[in-house]
């Protein structure tokens, strides 16, 4: 564990913030950190972007880890563990399509950065457009394409940024992967369509975390019974659909199954 | 060469996933016996649901594992599903484990866990991570253990295993007891109480400061309990604690184990540890010439 101080914060969205720290964290996209702020939690969070000196962690602010962290400073400390997990997969050759659920771009933002140079097709969704994310630094990354959709129509596409995929997937014969973070319901949808225009796909699959080295089984998925911290969160489709609770239902902190 | 028989129960090798390893979903469980255990233990069971500390609640270090979760669990009624639903996914032994606050509250879980189909109860009442939430841990008081035994052993419909603690200085006359009271075998044994402190954040690492402590640090320790138990009872000894290679696993067996539990190995060696640590207790074996287990039970008492 490393106990780090916060570099920068930036304001993403009105429930959203960036912590910035000064670390050659050497992670993969995709993969995750476990953060602690002694006396209140510790809880994973996915790593937004990270360019050998600096890494950042965009967080939503939802309990009572979250509260404290965005009640902190530049120059304030938190530990740092990590990186944990799996990765999405990083080849230029790929038309990406990254498809994006409220704060779920946090991580596909970093594979953007990362992917530099492949074509890619960035689907944002959120609610509003105040749920949206990283609108201005994606615009930036060249041969992407941003595609925001919303469910009250104030940015972009009215409904579902599902929507969007069937006409992206048709437009071309490039070899193309598909990669999703979001809500559980909506990377459903995604891997469904995956599977009827058989299209590769990356699914970031989130489930409650204690240890994040896959000894306490809080993350296990039914029926394969593997842990998400080690063998996820990343998985491609092939296991995305042999995961039989996907899309269905997770566990709470007590271990008891809770539906979507 | 690893076949072992427990309280007339054939296992196909003696590694059994210690309680609290790999939590309490029948899923996992069963994940752990493709990778190589010849049975499971769930995690402890309560009658109501438990979320457990907040984080941090366990970490690891080269030679040591540290925990507190606080014994977060789904409840029996949950737990029983999960039990059944690991049933149906493979038919190796599984131990079922319970806690509770008094010795009534303990028979009555026994009695409701039997609805789940186990092959045997642990009864755990030797966790350090939950402070006086339960008064002194049961596992040092020998008035307690007989209680606790005795209302166990009246509600349960499967035998049962008493589970210690490293903390109590006479855990061989603890183990008689028990015996005494009904027990059929005895797990030695639990985490040993410990704590680590973060030097930067100047204070204790885990959120309940206090934790157990396991893998090879422990290992020494709970070998000298096997030894001192086996001299002091009859009944069978699952020997538990740090055993992370092939050689710990035989010096167990050596010092008196029948089963052993495994739990801290997955984090120093990956889920496949269990496969690990008998390939290596095979390939010993070989070299020794040591054709069943039953053989070097129990040798190192000279």
């Amino acid at each position: 564990m490393n106990f780090l101080k916060i570099s920068k914060i930036e304001q993403e969205n009105p429930f959203v913030k960036t912590f910035y720290f000064n670390f050659n964290l050497g992670s993969k996209p995709g993969q995750f950190v476990m953060l602690w702020i002694p006396g209140i939690d510790q809880k994973p969070f996915s790593i937004s972007s990270d360019d050998g000196q600096t890494f950042g962690l965009t967080i939503f602010k939802r309990g009572p880890l979250t509260n404290k962290l965005f009640e902190m400073n530049i120059g304030d400390r938190v530990g740092i563990s990590g990186p944990y997990g799996t990765a999405f997969t990083v080849d230029q050759n790929l038309h990406y399509i990254m498809v994006a659920g409220g704060y779920g771009a946090a991580p596909l933002s970093l594979l953007a950065q990362r992917t530099n140079g492949a074509k890619i097709d960035f689907l944002a969704g959120g609610r509003t457009k105040d749920n949206l994310l990283f609108e201005e630094k994606l615009s930036k990354i060249p041969n992407l394409i941003l595609h925001l959709a919303t469910d009250d129509g104030s940015r972009g596409h009215k409904g579902y940024v599902t929507d969007l995929i069937p006409s992206i997937i048709s437009a071309d014969s490039c070899q193309k992967l598909v990669v999703t973070c979001g809500p559980e319901l909506m990377q459903k949808k995604v891997l469904d369509i995956c599977n009827e225009y058989n299209v590769d796909c990356e699914v970031s699959i989130e489930r409650y975390m204690k240890c994040g080295v896959g000894i306490c089984g809080q993350c296990v998925v039914d029926d394969l019974g593997i842990c998400m911290c080690k063998e996820g969160p990343v998985v491609n489709r092939e296991l995305a659909n042999k995961i039989f609770e996907f899309g269905k239902y997770h566990r709470d902190k007590s271990g008891a199954v809770v539906s979507f | 060469m690893l076949t072992t028989n427990f309280l007339g129960k054939s296992f196909t090798n003696p590694i059994v996933v210690a309680s609290g390893i790999l939590g309490v979903t029948g899923a996992s469980l069963n994940n752990a016996i493709k990778n190589g255990c010849g049975g499971v233990t769930v995690k402890s069971i309560s009658k109501e649901p438990r979320t457990g500390h907040p984080n941090p609640t366990m970490n690891g270090y080269e030679h040591f594992f540290i925990n507190a979760v606080g014994l977060s669990n789904p409840g029996i009624d949950k737990a029983i599903e999960e039990l059944k639903k690991f049933k149906e996914l493979s038919d190796v032994p599984l131990l079922g484990s319970i806690f509770a606050g008094t010795p009534e509250e303990f028979g009555e879980m026994a009695e409701r866990i039997c609805e789940a189909p186990i092959d045997f109860l642990e009864i755990d009442i030797s966790c350090p991570n939950v402070s006086k939430e339960f008064g002194d841990p049961f596992a040092y008081s020998i008035s307690a253990v007989e209680k606790i035994t005795k209302a166990v052993k009246e509600k349960s419909t499967v035998p049962i295993s008493i589970k210690l603690s490293p903390n109590a200085w006479n855990i061989d006359t603890i183990a008689k007891a028990a015996e005494a009271s009904g027990a059929d075998a005895i797990t030695a044994v639990n985490t040993v109480s410990g704590m680590m402190i973060d030097v930067r954040a100047r204070r204790p690492i885990l959120h309940n400061k206090q934790g157990g402590v396991s893998g090879p640090a422990l290992f020494p320790i709970a070998l000298k309990c096997v030894y001192d138990i086996y001299k002091s009872v009859k009944i069978p000894i699952i020997g538990t604690g740090g055993i992370t290679t092939g050689e710990d696993a035989l010096a167990m067996i050596m010092a008196g184990a029948t089963l052993l539990g495994v739990g801290s190995a997955v984090y120093f060696r990956g889920a496949d540890a269990f496969k690990k640590i008998t390939d290596e207790m095979e390939v010993i074996m070989k070299e020794e010439g040591i054709k069943n287990l039953d053989e070097i039970r129990g040798s190192a008492h000279l």
